[in-house]
């Protein structure tokens, strides 16, 4: 197996350029858990941590190399609260956004975040140069994104505007270390708009649009208009059955996990 | 006359809690388990599994594998030396798959390598083709079909006995792994003149020498197993995994070889908990009293029979729990299917039954709007009564009031005991902020059976020596991290009177058997041969130089020292070894009726629960418990064990199983069989009834399975308090709180 270390964005994105079935990891918290199980042989690893770019956090655009222990102290209050979630504190303080954005599992913690917050992913490689993509455009299926071959991922990038009313919750089976069931993450802005965004129930991130129409604007929301509220997220998610959960139960819980942090955004 | 030994007079005998042996090197990292073996110039070795839970294999080819660069040895049925099978009570377990595979991951061929990567592109270098048969999945249907190793049978009192009230249940209990930090590992080294030694991950060397060494063609005194540093069994290691491979490869090799599991083998390669499917219908009288209980238990064995049996009469035997009633009627079977092989696992069959039991006990109770402790108590089972199920008198201890009391004695926890939102149900997650939680109280109780039953010859050998390093006790029970070298060093100690004591840990060369480190029994076992053959010593030392008793000062008369402790090794040699026996067990008649046990424990749980209904999580407050212990000799490991227990019930009340599909374990890794944390654990209080057993050292009795077999439907019985639910199968999931 082939190791490289870049030491910069442009010397990563080369590589990859020169070998564009190399595998990049940054904390290799999935990674070594796909070549633990015989998953993943990669044949050439290119390693991101001396890149230290990668690992800048500003509040606007956040360093793929950013890691959930760097997350947990941030000033985007439902992203720390994603990132307290996000396995042990040793995983934590190895994996990073970058990370989540890069296997696009549908179970991402930090990714329903980004869709609330209407995040782009900025992307660079050597021939085009850095490129942004918006969330929705960039999650394309359970664990596919689009990533050219050619391109490393960068950093997340935010709009200036993003609502300072967030909230961030995730069900999983155990109190803590536990990978998610249904994830949501609901943001209030200064309009009253509200944007509601879910993981673990559907191929990507996604944002329950319909459920958003009804209580924006809303600011004293009825009991009636509050259960509809979670009917719709229940019936706007598509989630599926397996391992961990029911197709019944996270349609359930979507709509309850939405509702309560419907509520907690509207109580600030 | 000599003077009885007096146990104050060490400062680390029993009722105390010394350091462990093995606690600072384990706590620094420094202890060798069986995965940390390494010999110069050892091989290493993997096995090739089955992909299909039923599967005919139609080629088989090692030639791909045997020609890479780098292996030694492709090995396969066709090379088994001696006999083909092996197993506990019944050996039909195939060593390597014969044409057909039986579970999902049983192994077919075995390779030895010069380093594991080698090995294992090896395993995938050997052709193989399949063609997948259906596999027999539903342990009902091995009924109907009469795919069944045993079917025990309790026919007790008169059948037409009625009771005023009827409550009748299914119930059902998932997979649970015993799931060891340290998995299995192992060395085999030959001996360089056709034997060889083997130190692999175990709970009981002696028997898996005597399954060895037929299937090696070699004689008995040509293998030797040795004990190894244990992380943990729970009975996965009663049944061997990787142990005639490894001898298999050494022997082929002619070097060393070394298996170790990773964690998803690990999951394959040992057996697991029999689930469980079973009806229950129990009677009573307005007054509370049980007048017939009839049951119909199905656990699912897998394949093969390993302990199947003897866990399924186990199921049997503690089908009603420590209660009375004269008229008890139970089927059980044994089912044998393509589902993971199932052995032996802490509470060894009481955990299932108790599950149903303890739920009916809950149901009969609300029906008579009786308090939950109140029935219990109403019922309860005493020393000198005859066992519900199979009419032996309760001799030795069983203070199951006094436990049921002690128990209601204990103050609840705080209505909240925490504004730390990780203290609600969905911890991390913050699912709620307080308002969504409703909190329940359940109660589970269980007896246990103590040692091993039914006639077995059960028996420990330990020998005791005096000499310049001190005291000295040799055996080959096995240390599987609970704490029995400390346990036997209190023994010797105090029996004594001498504060250094080493104990040594004996391959099947040098000493006879121990016995198996389960069914509760090596505190009682080795811990009764060390206290016998201490004893015997004392008397020995004491009549030959002419004293009354002996300290670590040495051999005094009358309150005179007659001969300093180096004055009395010098005497020596004193060595004393004995074969320490139970009192004697019998088989069940016809009817699963007569003494085939030899002691009993009770122990009952508590639990308080937190519940958010609305997304079904659940969070475990508080358990209290109390635990029938004879005499407690350690009172820090007796804890420990408690708790540990108590953890291990609670993860099957809410978190812990395989998850199979079409007998393919779809979770074999710590990422989705979910282990409770830290934060998942609750605080736990435990309190100890003290009445002296019969034949323990001093009194004392096992505790390692009860509190698993209590906590489970403890906690299954909070959350029904909390919600109302039925909740008939564990784990509870949060879809079948949320959802009904």
């Amino acid at each position: 197996m082939e190791f490289s270390r870049p030491a910069s964005t442009e010397e990563a994105a080369a590589i990859k350029a020169a070998d564009p079935g190399a595998t990049i990891l940054a904390g290799g918290t999935d990674l070594m858990v796909e070549v633990n199980f015989g998953h993943a042989s990669p044949d050439h690893v290119i390693g991101l941590r001396r890149v230290d770019d990668l690992a800048d956090y500003q509040d606007t655009r956040i360093g793929a190399g950013v890691t959930w222990a760097r997350l947990e102290e941030c000033s985007h209050r439902a992203l720390a609260q994603a990132a307290r979630t996000v396995g042990s504190p040793q995983i934590r303080a190895a994996g990073t956004i970058g990370g989540n954005i890069g296997t696009a599992s549908p179970a991402g913690d930090g990714l329903p975040w980004l869709a609330a917050a209407e995040a782009e992913i900025e992307v660079y490689s050597t021939t085009r140069g850095t490129r942004l993509v918006s969330w929705d455009q960039f999650f394309t299926g359970v664990k596919q994104n689009a990533l050219a071959d050619d391109e490393v991922i960068t950093a997340a990038v935010l709009p200036e505007n993003v609502p300072s009313v967030q909230e961030f919750a995730k069900i999983g089976q155990r109190s803590a270390m536990v990978i998610s069931t249904v994830s949501a993450c609901v943001m209030r802005d200064d309009e009253g708009s509200i944007r509601v965004a879910l993981g673990a129930v559907a191929p990507t991130p996604i944002r329950v649009r319909q459920a958003e129409a009804l209580v924006s604007g809303q600011s004293n929301p009825s009991e009636a208009l509050l259960e509809e509220f979670a009917r719709t997220v229940s019936a706007e998610v598509k989630p599926i059955t397996d391992h961990r959960s029911t197709e019944a139960y996270r349609r359930h819980a979507s709509g309850v996990l939405a509702r309560r942090l419907l509520e907690r955004c509207l109580a600030q | 006359m000599t003077t009885a030994p007096t146990i104050e007079r060490v400062t680390s005998g029993i009722g105390t809690s010394p350091v462990r042996p093995d606690g600072v090197l384990k706590l620094r990292g420094r202890f060798a388990y069986a995965s940390d073996m390494h010999i110069d110039g050892m091989l290493w070795g993997a096995t090739l599994r089955s992909p299909f839970a039923h599967a005919k294999i139609i080629r088989l080819d090692i030639g791909p594998a045997l020609a890479m660069a780098g292996v030694h040895a492709v090995l396969t049925q066709e090379d088994v030396p001696g006999k083909l099978n092996f197993g506990q009570a019944v050996q039909d377990q195939p060593v390597l798959a014969d044409g057909e595979t039986q579970f999902w991951g049983e192994p077919i061929a075995i390779v030895a390598a010069d380093d594991l990567k080698t090995a294992q592109r090896a395993v995938a270098a050997i052709d193989i083709e399949y063609e997948e048969l259906e596999p027999l999945v539903d342990s009902e249907l091995a009924d109907t079909l009469d795919s069944v190793t045993c079917r025990p049978r309790i026919r007790r009192g008169d059948p037409d006995a009625s009771g005023e009230i009827v409550v009748e249940g299914y119930y059902e209990v998932g997979q649970q792994d015993q799931a060891p930090l340290g998995n299995e590992a192992g060395v085999a080294i030959p001996d360089g003149e056709g034997g060889v030694d083997l130190h692999a991950t175990t709970q009981w060397v002696h028997e898996d020498h005597a399954q060895i060494y037929p299937c090696l063609g070699l004689a008995p005194e040509q293998v030797r197993c040795h004990p190894v540093g244990m992380g943990g069994a729970f009975g996965a290691r009663e049944d061997m995994s990787m142990h005639i491979h490894l001898c298999m490869l050494a022997l082929a090799t002619g070097r060393p070889v070394k298996m170790m599991f990773d964690r998803a083998e690990g999951f394959v390669g040992h057996v697991h908990r029999h689930p469980a499917k079973m009806w229950f219908r129990h009677e009573a009288n307005r007054d509370g009293k049980l007048v017939k209980v009839e049951a119909k238990i199905i656990l699912d064995g897998g394949p093969y029979r390993a302990t199947s049996d003897v866990v399924t009469w186990n199921a049997a035997y503690f089908s009603v729990g420590p209660y009375v009633c004269d008229n008890v009627f139970v089927d059980a079977v044994a089912a044998r299917t393509n589902n993971p092989p199932a052995g032996a696992m802490r509470g060894f069959g009481c955990v299932q039954s108790a599950f149903a039991f303890e739920t009916q006990m809950d149901r009969l109770a609300a029906e008579l709007q009786l308090d939950p402790l109140q029935l219990r108590r109403l019922n309860a089972l005493e020393a000198g009564q005859p066992n519900s199920t199979t009419g032996q008198i309760i001799v030795g201890s069983l203070p199951t009031t006094r436990v049921l009391d002690e128990l209601a004695s204990m103050p609840l926890p705080p209505e909240a005991t925490s504004d730390d939102p990780r203290h609600f149900p969905g911890g991390t997650g913050l699912t709620t902020t307080g308002a969504d939680i409703k909190r329940g109280v359940g109660y589970g109780v269980t007896i246990k059976n103590l040692a091993f039953s039914e006639g077995f010859d059960d028996y420990a050998d330990v020998r005791v020596v005096l000499n310049d390093t001190g005291v000295e006790v040799h055996t080959a029970a096995i240390e599987v991290g609970q704490g029995l070298v400390t346990v036997l060093q209190q023994i010797a100690r105090s029996v004594l009177g001498i504060e250094q004591v080493n104990v040594v840990s004996n391959d099947t060369s040098r000493i006879g058997s121990a016995g198996s480190t389960s069914a509760s029994r090596q505190t009682q076992m080795t811990g009764g041969g060390a206290y016998h053959a201490a004893t015997a010593l004392r008397e020995e030392i004491l009549e030959r130089l002419g004293g009354d008793d002996l300290t670590n000062e040495g051999v005094w008369s009358e309150g005179s020292l007659v001969a300093t402790l180096p004055e009395v090794v010098a005497a020596g040699p004193w060595e004393h070894e004995i074969r320490f026996r139970h009192p004697e067990t019998f088989p069940p008649d016809e009817n699963g009726q007569g003494d085939m046990h030899a002691g009993f424990a009770v122990a009952a749980h508590r639990a308080v629960v937190d519940v958010d209904q609305e997304l079904g999580l659940v969070r475990v407050v508080q358990i209290d418990t109390v635990q029938d212990v004879g005499r407690v000799l350690n009172p820090d490991a007796a804890v420990g064990q408690i708790e540990g227990g108590t953890m291990q019930g609670v993860g099957l009340a809410v978190l812990e199983e395989l998850v199979l599909d079409r007998g393919r374990i779809v979770n074999s890794n710590f990422t989705d069989y979910l282990l409770p944390t830290f934060l998942d654990a609750p605080h736990i209080e435990v309190r100890f009834v003290e009445e002296p057993d019969h034949w323990g050292p001093f009194g004392a009795k096992g505790i390692g399975e009860p509190p698993t077999i209590s906590a489970t439907p403890a906690v299954v019985g909070a959350i029904r308090d909390a919600t109302g639910r039925a909740l008939t199968r564990v784990p509870v999931l949060p879809q079948d709180i949320a959802l009904g």
